[in-house]
């Protein structure tokens, strides 16, 4: 008998397997699919004070391997979100769940954890620092070591759950960033999220995509989100969720291998909507061909 | 919602660029019409939208038109190949809106779904009239297909080389009808929509990523709030629609 669990700040999950937030709504399509208790947890869409329409359409681009992304954090405010999606979830989901949580402000990012804060539900919260900071000048808070401690530390105050601090991988010294979050008091750090990408229609001779760039994911990215694993793994003690690219079992071995203690999946759940059940279902077989008993033991073991 | 295998049982060309797929599968999980499926390609990492043409048990037709490099590929694809699809997508057409003359109206490759609607019109005991647009005379497909179901087939050509010269609109002039269905590119709903009187339901289009509602990749903006075109449409009633 293989081992699935790991321990996440205290969490014991039953297996690694997290769905990233933005590619899996708050569940309800997914428990249509499959039981999604069985999965580790799931992050859930990105939530902001305010209900956001989000950019206009179209939102979405293939590319080789790949997919871009520009729904601009579409969802109904972190308000809507408590008195409606958590309960509704509580039908569906009996796990603790991670809540994505961005902002445009450092109180806005703040205001987000201390509601979220208060559920019961929510084991973990996971804040995207990818948005712009519309008090610094338009620049993503997770593109400065300063600005990414100032989210960190501002939202360690108000709350005693987990905060994992989700870094962009736009940046030139992702390394230096993880740092300063785990300096700041970050008890983990998910990474990594979407690469800035942009496609141009030959026809239209205009950019695709409505708001012209947006987030590259998907298999493509795989080894450049394996590779900023690897290395903040070696600069940090606190542990990480990693993404990008995952879509099958030995992926998920291998993130862990670079230095992940759970692993997300993202846009691989839109085009197989039972990805994360099938992954369960491989990892013991896959575990056993590569003689791992547990995968605990692996977690940073490419170091 | 289903996921399952369909092996292709024919496959035809319908004009240069328009196919008819016949496939063999599951097809428990479509309801209604106007739903469409989302179709797997090998090599392509986001599925392809197809609409319902027609299904029964366990048969599922989609007629579809080569715009660009997955449709290319599914025209090369032979009988006995399989495809990995995702069914019962979308909420499809409500026929229970309360009509007795409902007028359909398809342009290019919107007029496929209208194709299973206009059968199960029929079925309810209803004499659909059928208003067809195309570019010209060599795009028309499905037309013998809705005169065999007993429908009233009018088609307009942009060139005027078959029917009515000109767009759908100019072929529903003077017509009777207490209800519209149509699907079609988007100035086309918008110029139906105007063009009628009465009440109707408009099928749109958008660009997806899941296709079951999952991703926020296809919101728009409707009069009775945010909607998902993949999920809490594609079809949408006239008098929600923000244009
Ligand atoms: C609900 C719905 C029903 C549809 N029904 C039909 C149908 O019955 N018959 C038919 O011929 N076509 C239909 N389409 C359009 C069809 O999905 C596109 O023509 C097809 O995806 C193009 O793929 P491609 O690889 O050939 O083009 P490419 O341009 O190479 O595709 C690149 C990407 O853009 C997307 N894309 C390109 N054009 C469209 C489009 N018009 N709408 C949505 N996504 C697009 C593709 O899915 C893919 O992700 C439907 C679209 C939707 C949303
Ligand atoms: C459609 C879509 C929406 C996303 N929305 C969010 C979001 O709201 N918050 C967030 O932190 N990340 C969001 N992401 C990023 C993913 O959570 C993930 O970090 C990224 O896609 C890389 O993983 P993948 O390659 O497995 O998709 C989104 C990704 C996609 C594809
Ligand atoms: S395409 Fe994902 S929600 Fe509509």
């Amino acid at each position: 008998m293989v081992n699935l669990k790991v321990d996440l700040c205290g969490l014991t999950l039953d297996n690694p397997l997290i769905p990233a937030s933005g590619c899996f709504g708050y569940g309800k399509e997914f428990a249509r699919w499959y039981d999604i208790n069985m999965l580790g947890s799931f992050s859930f869409k990105g939530t902001t004070l305010e209900p956001r329409f989000g950019n206009p359409t179209p939102r979405i681009a293939e590319c080789a391997e790949g997919m871009l992304n520009a729904v601009g954090l579409q969802n109904p405010g972190v308000e809507h979100v408590i008195a409606h999606e958590l309960p509704e979830m509580k039908e569906y989901f009996h796990k603790p769940v991670v809540a994505n949580i961005s902002g445009f402000s450092l109180e806005e990012y703040v205001r987000c954890c201390e509601l979220l804060d208060a559920q019961e539900q929510v084991g973990i919260l996971e804040v995207n620092i990818s948005c712009p900071n519309v008090h610094g000048g338009g620049m993503a808070f997770g593109t400065s070591a300063k600005s990414a401690a100032e989210v960190t530390e501002a939202v360690k105050k108000v709350t005693k759950k987990p905060v994992f601090i989700k870094l962009s991988p736009n940046v030139t010294n992702i390394v230096e960033i993880a740092k300063a979050c785990e300096d700041a008091g970050a008890d983990g750090l998910s990474l990594i999220n979407t690469l800035l990408g942009m496609r141009i229609d030959l026809n239209r001779r205009k950019p695709i995509l409505a708001n012209k760039m947006g987030g590259f994911s998907g298999p493509a990215i795989f080894p450049v989100a394996l590779r900023m694993v690897y290395q903040v793994y070696e600069a940090v003690k606190i542990p990480l969720m990693g993404m990008g690219g995952v879509q099958t079992a030995r992926d998920v071995i291998e993130m862990m291998l670079a230095g992940a203690t759970a692993v997300q999946i993202g846009a691989a759940n839109l085009v197989n909507p039972c990805v994360c059940k099938e992954i369960i279902e491989q990892l013991p077989a896959e575990m056993e061909k590569l003689g791992i008993r547990s995968l605990k033991d692996i977690i940073g073991g490419a170091h | 919602m289903k996921q399952s295998i369909f092996e292709i049982i024919r496959h035809e060309r319908l004009t240069e660029t328009v196919f008819r797929m016949v496939l063999k599968g599951d097809t428990s999980d479509i309801t209604a019409t106007g739903q469409f499926v989302n179709v797997q390609l090998s090599g392509k990492f986001l599925r392809r939208p197809i609409s319902v043409c027609d299904w029964d048990q366990d048969t599922l037709t989609l007629v579809y038109k080569v715009v660009g490099s997955g449709t290319e590929q599914m025209s090369r694809m032979q009988a006995g190949e399989k495809l990995d699809i995702l069914t019962g997508l979308g909420n499809g057409y409500n026929l229970e809106a309360g009509f007795e003359k409902p007028l359909l109206i398809g342009g290019g490759v919107g007029v496929p779904p209208l194709y299973a609607l206009c059968k199960a019109l029929v079925k309810k005991g209803l004499t659909p009239v059928a208003v067809l647009g195309f570019n010209k005379k060599e795009e028309i497909f499905l037309k013998e297909d809705f005169e065999k179901l007993g429908a009233e087939v009018i088609v307009a050509t942009a060139d005027g080389s078959y029917g009515v010269k000109g767009f759908v609109t100019d072929a529903m002039k003077g017509l009777e009808y207490d209800y519209f269905f149509t699907c079609g590119p988007e100035p086309m709903l918008k110029a139906v929509s105007a063009a009628s009187e009465c009440s109707g339901q408009l099928s749109f289009e958008e660009r997806m990523a899941c296709g079951f509602g999952a991703c926020m990749g296809c919101s728009c903006k409707t009069k009775y709030g945010n909607k998902r075109i993949c999920k809490d449409g594609p079809v949408l009633v006239k008098e929600e629609v923000v244009w």
